[in-house]
């Protein structure tokens, strides 16, 4: 895909800052709607002269801060973790749902939460990413071990499979023990009841994940050129990718810990940012994470707003935007021959 | 060629008594077993009208209608599986993966939100009329995937890969409205989203019967079309058959056998996927062997696997559609890994 401005880094660097800008409003919208509107007058009160007597301060404070927050920081983790995936891959297709990594996650985070319900949040995160990884070990071995390596075909299918069957063995358990509702709306993605706490957790995660997508950002785009050139330039390109891998499993696993299996983020922000960005992992890999937080931040909005007063599993919203641009992809590189 | 034949046949009818064997046997292993254990021996005093009251209770009025439930559903995804496979040159095509199932299960769940209530989810007129909401989901979702793969044809790799993108729109849409329910409500899609034999009675045997008696004859008439089309679009137009035409009569037959099991099974994957090929590896590519094989062993697979899902946790049940995917999934991989 062409970039639409290959050659200037102010425009991009102005990019950035608008879609910073864009974020920081979109959040203030998210802390202002909801069940009860309150005005940017008292949201910028509640932030600033916090008075704990007002029922509109706690609500800001305990509940729409900290969601608006877990909304963008989620949303920026998936997208960058989506970034490295297609990156190393050079796999249009790569992504957190369509890998079943998502899906691994959620799994672990069923078990847990039925097995072992006294677990701490840190414990939880951990579970998760254990998952995350057990379902990327998965698709990686259907395509180290496939004749013809891991198509953008195959890798969707073998996500599908891989995510059918964690997710059908999660729904035996939540049935079996009566939870399905509880654990259906967070299977669906769901950022209702994020504390400050979860968003610590995210922030910390977020730092090493994000540092080390970071720190081999170069690397990514060299690898994405091709192998062959890579080793060519003497590039250690197993180190990048376990390097990579790690980082994405991290970003992921953290992130569906706190809001359950959100789809598509990981898909379709990295291809958006590529044709503003251009190729650049050094551009893609930031400017991903202002993309993908803005779009959750949005799709977060969106959820509580579509049928007030209740709420729609915000992963159902970024499935119905992503579809369609996953039907694009499959009809153009990622299914032509 | 001609003893090629004979031996081809003898292998077919071989193969054909075994899988008749084996479901009788199965047929009265999983009438037997269960929270009220019956013997065999008992069970066929009770068929011939010599149990006491409770087994006959047990017997007809639970067991056998679930029974022959997943022997209907198990045939016709799986005959539909064969058709999807053989139409669109596509090994690894099923009604699930192609967003088919969801399509239906979709235009139930919306039926039960907006009519249970006025209805009542198990009068006899929601039993009926809810194979033709799946069949209507099934055909809208098939013709989503087929249109929105076209792109001057059909390519099988593009075909799958939009499936799979409906699928996932078509989950979310599910989930939206699935939320909306009442806990007991939800409780009863997911189980039924997931594949599950729910409430069997006779009444569902009854709404499925004919479309099964109707369809699958109906594919097997076309068994040699299926022939040519498997040889390739160009092979198959030099050899007089009107492709697209054919092709699109079949594609309505698969959809709305799928269409019909899911309405009575709900959302069974991976099937439609696995049959076929076994079917494929045991008498080779003709379809006028590989039909009734498949619906044989799709008949056999989803009786096991309903016993299992009654019986290994028991009381508690699994759904059947999990047992399907958690034995067949492992499967598709093997094929994936295989598939260049």
């Amino acid at each position: 895909m062409l970039s639409v401005i290959n050659h200037s880094p102010i425009l991009k660097s102005l990019i950035n800052l608008v879609a910073i800008a864009a974020l920081g409003l979109a959040i203030a919208l998210s802390v202002s709607f909801g069940a009860t509107d309150i005005s940017f007058a008292t949201v910028w009160q509640a932030v600033t002269q916090f008075n704990p007597e007002l029922t509109t301060h706690q609500i800001i404070q305990e509940l729409r801060l900290p969601r608006a927050f877990a909304a963008a920081l989620v949303g920026a983790f998936l997208a960058v973790a989506g970034a490295l995936m297609q990156g190393m891959t050079r796999n249009p297709l790569a992504s957190p749902s369509i890998m079943g990594v998502t899906d691994g996650a959620a799994f672990a985070m069923v078990v847990t939460l039925v097995f072992f319900p006294a677990l701490s949040n840190t414990g939880m995160t951990f579970a998760s990413l254990a998952g995350a990884g057990v379902a990327v070990v998965l698709v990686f071995m259907v395509g180290s071990f496939s004749t013809g390596g891991l198509t953008p075909v195959k890798l969707a299918l073998a996500g599908v499979a891989i995510g059918t069957l964690l997710r059908s063995v999660s729904s035996t358990i939540s049935l079996h023990f009566q939870v399905e509702k509880e654990m259906g709306f967070w299977l669906a993605g769901s950022l209702s009841g994020v504390t400050w706490a979860n968003v610590q957790m995210l922030t910390f995660a977020g730092v090493v994940g994000l540092l080390i997508a970071l720190a081999i950002s170069k690397s990514v785009t060299i690898l994405s050129l091709g192998e062959d050139i890579a080793t060519g330039l003497g590039q250690n390109n197993l180190a990048i990718k376990i390097l990579g891998i790690i980082a994405a499993l991290v970003l992921t696993g953290t992130a569906v810990s706190i809001a359950g299996t959100v789809g598509f983020v990981g898909l379709i922000v990295p291809h958006i940012t590529r044709f503003i960005m251009g190729t650049d992992y050094r551009w893609i890999i930031p400017s991903s994470a202002i993309f993908g937080a803005l779009l959750l931040v949005l799709a977060d909005v969106t959820a509580r707003l579509v049928n007030a007063p209740f709420e729609t599993p915000v992963g159902a919203i970024t499935s119905l935007i992503g579809v369609p641009f996953f039907l694009y992809l499959a009809r153009g590189s990622g299914g032509g021959k | 060629m001609n003893t090629f034949d004979q031996q081809k046949r003898k292998r077919f009818s071989l193969i054909i008594g075994l899988l008749f064997v084996l479901i009788i046997v199965m047929f009265f292993v999983s009438l037997s077993i269960g929270v009220i254990p019956i013997s065999p021996g008992e069970v066929i005093q009770t068929l011939l009208g010599n149990g006491t009251d409770q087994q006959e209770l047990v017997l007809f009025d639970f067991r056998l209608p679930g029974i022959v439930l997943a022997l209907l559903i198990g045939t016709g995804l799986a005959v539909s599986g064969v058709i999807l496979q053989g139409v669109t040159q596509n090994e690894l095509a099923e009604p699930g993966i192609l967003g088919i199932n969801t399509g239906a299960g979709f235009a139930v769940v919306l039926f039960i939100f907006f009519f249970q209530n006025g209805l009542g989810l198990n009068s006899t007129l929601s039993i009926f009329a809810m194979p033709f909401f799946a069949l209507v989901g099934a055909m809208g979702a098939a013709l989503l995937v087929y249109l929105l793969a076209w792109k001057k044809g059909v390519n099988p790799i593009r075909l799958v890969l939009v499936g799979i993108g409906v699928n996932a729109g078509f989950s979310a849409l599910l989930m939206i409205f699935q939320l909306k329910m009442d806990p007991q409500d939800f409780r009863q899609v997911t189980v039924w989203l997931s594949g599950d034999i729910w409430n069997a009675n006779w009444s569902f045997v009854l709404a499925l019967l004919p479309w099964m008696l109707l369809l699958i004859p109906l594919a097997l008439q076309k068994a040699t079309v299926m022939n040519v089309l498997t040889l390739g679009d160009e092979v198959a137009s030099g050899l007089g058959s009107s492709v697209e035409k054919e092709r699109r009569y079949l594609l309505v037959i698969a959809v709305a056998l799928a269409g019909a099991a899911v309405a009575a099974g709900g959302a069974i994957a991976f099937l439609g996927l696995v049959v076929p090929h076994i079917a494929r590896k045991l008498i080779g590519p003709a379809h006028h062997y590989i039909i009734p094989i498949s619906a044989l062993l799709g008949a056999l697979l989803l009786m096991v696997a309903d016993m299992i899902g009654k019986n290994l946790l028991a009381p508690a049940q699994i759904p059947v559609g999990i047992v399907v995917s958690i034995l067949s999934a492992p499967y598709f991989i093997y094929l994936l890994m295989k598939a260049k």
